[in-house]
């Protein structure tokens, strides 16, 4: 296995077919558990043809809104996860990134972090973005300790944004520099 | 509870409707001052025409009826109607009873001279007594010094700081985030 912009050892980038994605998709977020620690709308149910839909209509576009990928498994080329960074700035070189595993055997093995390795790569020498930000729910104690790991630093916390199970949670804002990263990856 | 109390109603402006017939060309003059558009929004300033600018508001307007998660008003001045300014609460979550909340004073005429602090009594009192919501968030460009002390006189607490999350002029800023509780907007308006 080569190892390029779209290769890690664990997991590798993919652009899947409408109908493999909305498959997944449509599982992975029935898994309650999985849709409260990555959205904070609150969660329907969507079909597996209108996910299919919004993927052809996406596909249709002639440049891309944000730079989404999808993650297989390396051993068993498995779809596993996605990554999107989304609301680049051009003019300012900033994106908020966006990344989940939706099968939960995955979870705390490390191919979230490797996920968010090639994703990092990516922005940095692919788009040569100046930062990348994310927003992390604060009981999602798991994906920070991941985000720190992949030298994410803590920008603020945003408190009581969000209210489940009648409990307010604060989203935490983390963000990591082009020097940061650049200073790790040597 | 005032049932009579106007909540569209400051001392010297108002909070109204769009007018699509004279607003239009206003706002087109006021996107042709670069100074304006990068103190209101981090995007690559940029002049709108009139015809642009209507369209925008349409589709402003659009979106209100449909009734997703904004709500808008122009800022006039009470006296002669004269178009002001822009506000909005926007991106509202209404499950988590967050929002955020963006305005805008167009001429540089109009700055500086209280207006701000007028606008925004009125829509935090509409955040919190009409829509119920239970918090706000506010964006700020570092370099924005006016807007920091505007939001901060009304008691919002610096939250996040994007690091060097801007450019202009080769310079690097960040990017702040204001956030306000109902219970902090409560306890100042208690006595």
């Amino acid at each position: 296995m080569p190892n390029d912009l779209f290769h890690g050892n664990l997991v590798y980038l993919t652009a899947e077919e409408p109908e493999a994605q909305a498959s997944s998709f449509s599982r992975w977020f029935q898994n309650t558990e999985f849709a409260r620690l990555l959205a904070i709308a609150p969660e329907i149910l969507w079909s597996q043809n209108k996910i299919k839909e919004w993927i052809e209509k996406d596909y249709e576009k002639e440049k891309p809104e944000g730079y989404f990928f999808t993650v297989r498994d390396s051993q068993n080329d498995r779809l596993i996860g996605f990554f999107g960074l989304w609301d680049i700035d051009v003019n300012h070189l900033n994106s908020i990134i966006a990344i989940g595993i939706g099968e939960p055997e995955y979870w705390g093995k490390g191919y979230g972090s490797e996920a968010m390795q090639l994703a990092l790569r990516y922005a940095f020498t692919e788009l040569n973005l100046h930062r990348v930000s994310l927003f992390v729910f604060a009981y999602n104690t798991r994906a920070i300790r991941s985000y720190y790991k992949s030298g994410f630093q803590l920008e603020g916390i945003q408190r009581k944004a969000m209210l489940r199970d009648g409990e307010r949670h604060d989203i935490v804002a983390m963000g990591i520099l082009r020097e940061e990263w650049e200073a790790r990856a040597a | 509870m005032d049932i009579q109390k106007q909540l569209f109603l400051g001392k010297t402006i108002c909070l109204g409707p769009i007018d699509h017939e004279k607003d239009p060309a206003i706002i087109s003059g006021w996107t042709h001052n670069p100074e304006y558009l990068r103190l209101v929004d981090t995007a690559p300033a940029y002049p709108n025409a009139a015809a642009q600018v209507k369209k925008k508001l349409e589709a402003i307007e659009k979106r209100l009826e449909e009734g997703k998660n904004m709500y808008y008003f122009h800022i006039r001045d009470r006296q002669d109607d004269r178009l002001i300014g822009f506000a909005t609460i926007r991106w509202i979550e209404w499950t988590h009873g967050s929002g955020w909340i963006h305005l805008g004073i167009g001429d540089p005429q109009d700055w500086r001279k209280g207006i701000g602090s007028e606008v925004l009594d009125l829509l935090l009192q509409y955040t919190f007594n009409e829509l119920n919501l239970y918090r706000l968030t506010a964006m700020i460009p570092e370099y924005n010094p006016g807007a920091r002390r505007l939001f901060e006189k009304a008691g919002f607490i610096e939250e996040v700081r994007r690091r060097q999350a801007l450019n202009r002029d080769g310079q690097r800023w960040d990017l702040l985030l204001y956030g306000l509780l109902r219970e902090e907007w409560e306890a100042q308006h208690a006595q």
